[in-house]
This record gives structure tokens, sequence and C-alpha cells, in this order.
């Protein structure tokens, strides 16, 4: 009972993180049809953005926690979202107009470049970052008991205020209403008068952001990371895109809570080693009978 | 150009590969008049059109629109190749640069001129209000800052934007259907919301594909007194593309006959239901045959 209940908070936070980075893939599918590999990546470089930011706060005397992880958060967002900017701008945008396996490859080839470059710049050594919040709380359930750290806690409450501040936006605000036009017809948005590519540029950002944010939180906790870092958890984030119906933004939030809890239990329960085929499973056996996705809409031709 | 004009084409040419869809296509639009572009099916109308609005890049040729108290040509815009002297003089060189990089389509519309389109293209998944709030969004001049803070001027240019979505709807007669999905609506009702969300961008000139396609005799005759409303109250030139030639006499001050990419009349519709090009064109008739439209 307490390793059930135990692994449903650990799911609960790992999914919550698939998540933030499945919205990455989710929206620029649904804005420009491509899969995005580079956006894993993005994670990565926020990872060695977020030590960078530790690094420099520390040097410059700033202690308190409070202070360093929103001083983290802002520096690596804007960076990693200014990242998400030049991407989009130097490898997508050239080839809007050409097939869309062109801009597949364009995209592997941007992952393998950020994979390189944070090679050489920053080394092939795994690298870490200190723990900034220690402690826990702890309930006793039956005969074992159910540990909760206080970084746990911390990454599923920014994790669902990134999601509700980003479900406004899309929801409420003038840009994700451009965003949702775009997205539903680019031709016709532009013939009302929205510049398309800049809300393209602003998807990309969106998306790097919530990487970003991904990336400072699971850097926190875990401690260490490598350039490599980003591949496993694009693809886990991308299967999270889409078990929840790639293109929906509560897909991909729902979808990663789904993959993050399944695993854990399924690490938990019966083997941690299998976890990740079990997770690859479960796509399998979900894309059989909803071939859309959870929250997908079945693709119809348009005419 | 002379200021009561307000769209100018000139020796418009739009070729697909081999085949030209409009060849050495010239008309004026007098502003503040309904115009009608006409013409058999495959006349290349839509294709003007798609020109116009920058749909298409016009292989050659030139657009002008007169609106908004100044000058757009449609065909630069959109980015046009450079050109030989383009090198010798730096200010075209940097213009040409410019629209290289960050024109589009939607320079168009910004210039003032607003289009529907033959088969319907609403945002489907959205609320009938937000399609006319998205149109709006050059006019709702606040950021996504102010939006996420839910500011004091963010709530009233919503409220503005709101109030104009509410009078357009009540225009098109779609006041109860404000919170339902546009997919949702009947066929006619989304003819109307799409002419409403064309004019929720506020043009001077609105360019209507077939407006009455699909719509019973009574609605054909809400279609026509609708858009006078446009032309007489919101001072909107309307240039339209219709098969129903009853209504086209009936409203147009002014009518454009293409057949097979080329303008074989133009003039009042007095003329151009006696002119026997127009009626060979229809009918296939022979010329100095007595046919009446």
């Amino acid at each position: 009972m307490d390793i059930v209940l135990q692994q449903l908070v650990n799911g609960l936070t790992l999914g919550s993180v698939y998540g933030l980075i499945a919205i990455g893939y989710t929206m620029v599918y649904g804005i420009i049809g491509m899969i995005n590999f580079a956006h894993g990546d993005v994670y990565m470089v926020s990872s060695y953005l977020t030590a960078i930011a530790i690094a420099l706060l520390t040097f410059f005397g700033m202690e308190s926690f409070p202070i360093i992880i929103f001083g983290t958060l802002i520096f690596t967002i804007v960076v990693t979202g200014a990242y998400g900017w030049v991407i989009e701008r130097v490898a997508y945008r050239p080839l809007r107009n050409s097939s869309r396996l062109s801009v597949l490859i364009s995209a592997i080839g941007m992952s393998l470049i950020l994979q390189n470059y944070v090679q050489i710049s920053q080394g092939a050594r795994q690298q870490g970052v200190p723990t900034l919040l220690t402690g826990a709380i702890r309930f006793d359930v039956g005969d074992g008991f159910v540990q909760i750290t206080y970084m746990k806690l911390f990454i599923l409450f920014a994790a669902f205020l990134g999601m509700g501040v980003l479900t406004y936006i899309i929801q409420k605000t003038k840009l994700g209403r451009m965003c949702r036009a775009t997205q539903q017809d680019r031709k016709m948005a532009s013939i009302l008068g929205i510049n398309t590519d800049r809300i393209i540029s602003s998807v990309f950002v969106i998306g790097a952001a919530m990487a970003a944010l991904a990336g400072v939180l699971i850097t926190l906790d875990y401690g260490a990371f490598d350039f490599y870092v980003g591949f496993i958890i694009g693809i886990k984030a991308f299967t999270a895109a889409v078990l929840g119906g790639i293109g929906s933004l509560p897909g991909a939030m729902l979808g990663g809570v789904i993959l993050g809890l399944s695993e854990a239990l399924f690490a938990g329960l019966i083997s941690s080693d299998y976890k990740d085929v079990f997770s690859f499973s479960l796509l399998v056996i979900i894309l059989i009978f909803r071939p859309s996705g959870l929250l997908g809409k079945p693709e119809v031709e348009k005419v | 150009m002379s200021q009561d004009n307000i769209l100018k084409v000139e020796n418009l040419v739009m070729h697909f590969g081999g085949i030209k869809a409009l060849n050495d296509v010239t008309f004026d639009i007098k502003r503040g008049s309904v115009s009608a572009l006409i013409g058999p099916n495959g006349a290349g109308k839509t294709t003007v059109f798609n020109c116009l609005t920058g749909f298409y890049k016009a292989t050659g040729g030139s657009i002008l629109l007169d609106a908004g108290g100044k000058q757009t040509s449609v065909v630069k815009v959109l980015g046009e190749k450079f050109k030989g002297s383009d090198f010798t003089s730096p200010a075209s060189f940097f213009e040409r640069v410019k629209y290289k990089m960050f024109g589009g389509s939607h320079l168009v519309n910004r210039a003032g001129l607003a289009r529907t389109f033959q088969n319907i293209r609403l945002f489907k998944e959205m609320s009938v209000v937000e399609n006319l709030l998205v149109a709006q969004h050059m006019r709702v001049n606040r950021g996504m800052m102010s939006g996420i803070l839910n500011t004091k001027a963010f709530q009233k240019s919503e409220e503005e934007a709101l109030q104009r979505a509410f009078y357009w709807l009540e225009v098109v007669h779609l006041t109860e259907f404000a919170n339902r999905l546009a997919g949702e609506l009947s066929y006619g009702q989304q003819r109307r919301l799409e002419i409403a969300r064309a004019m929720c961008t506020n043009p001077e000139i609105v360019c209507l594909d077939e407006p009455a396609a699909g719509l019973n005799p009574s609605e054909t005759e809400a279609l026509a007194s609708m858009i006078r409303v446009l032309r007489d109250e919101h001072n909107t030139t309307v240039l339209l593309i219709e098969h129903d030639m009853g209504m086209v006499m009936n409203i147009s001050d002014y009518i454009v006959v293409l057949d097979h990419g080329e303008v074989i009349a133009k003039g009042g519709p007095d003329d151009i239901k006696s002119n026997p090009k127009v009626i060979a064109a229809y009918l296939g008739a022979e010329e100095g045959e007595e046919v009446t439209l």
C-alpha cells in the first residue's frame, strides 16, 4: 500500500514534467504539422542553462532559495525561449513551403547540432547542480511510510501553475486566439491580417519556455545531467503527446500524467527494468483502440 | 491614379505552370461602389480575387490599393524578386528586403482589403463571437502580458472588441448564436458570419466570393440589402463574384466580365446585358443572334 501511494506521488511529478515538454511537441504539431525532433534537445540546453544560472547567482552572493529559484527560472526560460525562436527562424522557416519530410530532416539535423554544440562547449562529462531544497513530508501508512520531498511538491506546484497559465493564454488572450485561428486555417488567418509567421515563432518560444520550466525542475530534482539527456525524455514526452492526441493541448498534459503514473506504478510494483517497455506498450495499445490519441480529433481530409 | 478609384488592377497575369489562368486583366474599382466580377465557370474570377488578397503571388502586372490614406502595391508587399534597378537605389533595395523578410498576405488585409471565400473558411472550432474577435486583433492593441495580468486597458479594449462583434452580429442577424461553435451554424448563417468577420477587420474594400451561392431566394434578397448597408452606412466598397444574375444586375453599379482569363467587357449593368460578347460567352451563341439575359 505504501509503495503504491509513494509511486503515485512520484509518477504524478514525473508525469507533470512530461506534460510540460509534451506541450512543445503538440503545439508545434498543431500549428505547422511537423514533429520538432529538436525539442528534447531544447530541454537539454535548458538543463545546462539552469546550472549556469545557479552558478552565476551564487557567484554574486545570492544564497536564499526563493531568489535563486526565481532568478534561475527567469534566466532559463528567457534564454531557452530565445533558442526556440532562433531554431525556428534558422531551421524551419526557410522550409515553410517545402514538403513535410524536409522539415523533419531539418529537425533531426537541428537536434544533432544542439547535442554536439553542447558537448563541445560544455564537455561530455556528466554535470551536476547542488541540492537547493532539502527536507520532506512523511506520512505513516500501515507498516511503512510515504515520503514527499519539498522539491517534488515544488515541481508539482510549478508544473501545474505553468500549465494553468498556458491554458489561460491560449483560451483567453488575444495571442491565444490568434494561435488557435492560425492552427485551424493558417492561410485564412493571414487573410484576416494575422502575421502568421510571428504566431508560429511565438508558438516555438512558448514551447521552448515550457521545456525550460521542465528543465529547471528536473535538473534541480535529479541534480545530474549530460548532453544526451534530452533524447530519452524527448521521446517520452513525444509519446505523451501522441498518447493524449497530438495537436491537443489538454491531451498533452493528460498524456504526460498518464505516462508518468503508469511508468512509476509499473516500476514500483513489477519491474523497474522494463518500465520503458511498459510505457511504449501502453502507447501501442491506446493507439490501436484510439488511433488519434485520447483527446485528439480524428483527421478529416480538408476540402 | 485618380482619387476616386480604390483599386486599380493593371495587366494582371497569373500562370500556373503552363496554364495561363489570367491574361492581361485590367480594371478599376470606384470608391464606394458595388462592383461585380462575373463570367462563366473557369473564367478566372476567383483567381483574380486570390491575387487581390495576396493568396497567390501574381506572375505579372500590378495591383494598387488606395486605402487608409496610402497606396499599397499588393504584389510588392508579398515580396517580389529583386530587379536590376534595386542595386542602384538603396531605398528600393531595402524596401524589397523588408517585404521579403516581413511581407506576406497579412499586410494586404492591414492595408484595408478583406475577403470571404466561395467554400466557407470559418474557424469552425471557435465560437461565433470568437471568430469576430480574432479578426479585430489589429485593433485590440494589447500585448500578452496585459492579457495575463488582466489590466484595465486590456479589459477596456476587450470590451470594445466585444461590442463591435455584437454590433456586426446584429447586422447579420446572428446575435442569438454568439456562443455556439461556428461549425454548428447552418450554411446560410455561416455565409453571413463570414461577411461579418471580414467586416470586423475594418476594411475599406471587401471582396465577396459568391456570397449568394446556396442561398434561397429570400436569403438572397436579405443579402442584397445587407450589401447595400455595407456600402451606404459603412462607406465600404464591395466587389463581388456572383452567378445569380438577377442579384448582380440589381445591386451592382459596375460589372467586369471575364472569360478565359481575359476581360471581355466592363460597364454598367445595362451595357453588359446588351453586350453581344457577354451573351456569346455565357450562352455560346453566335454573334448577332438574338438572346437576352
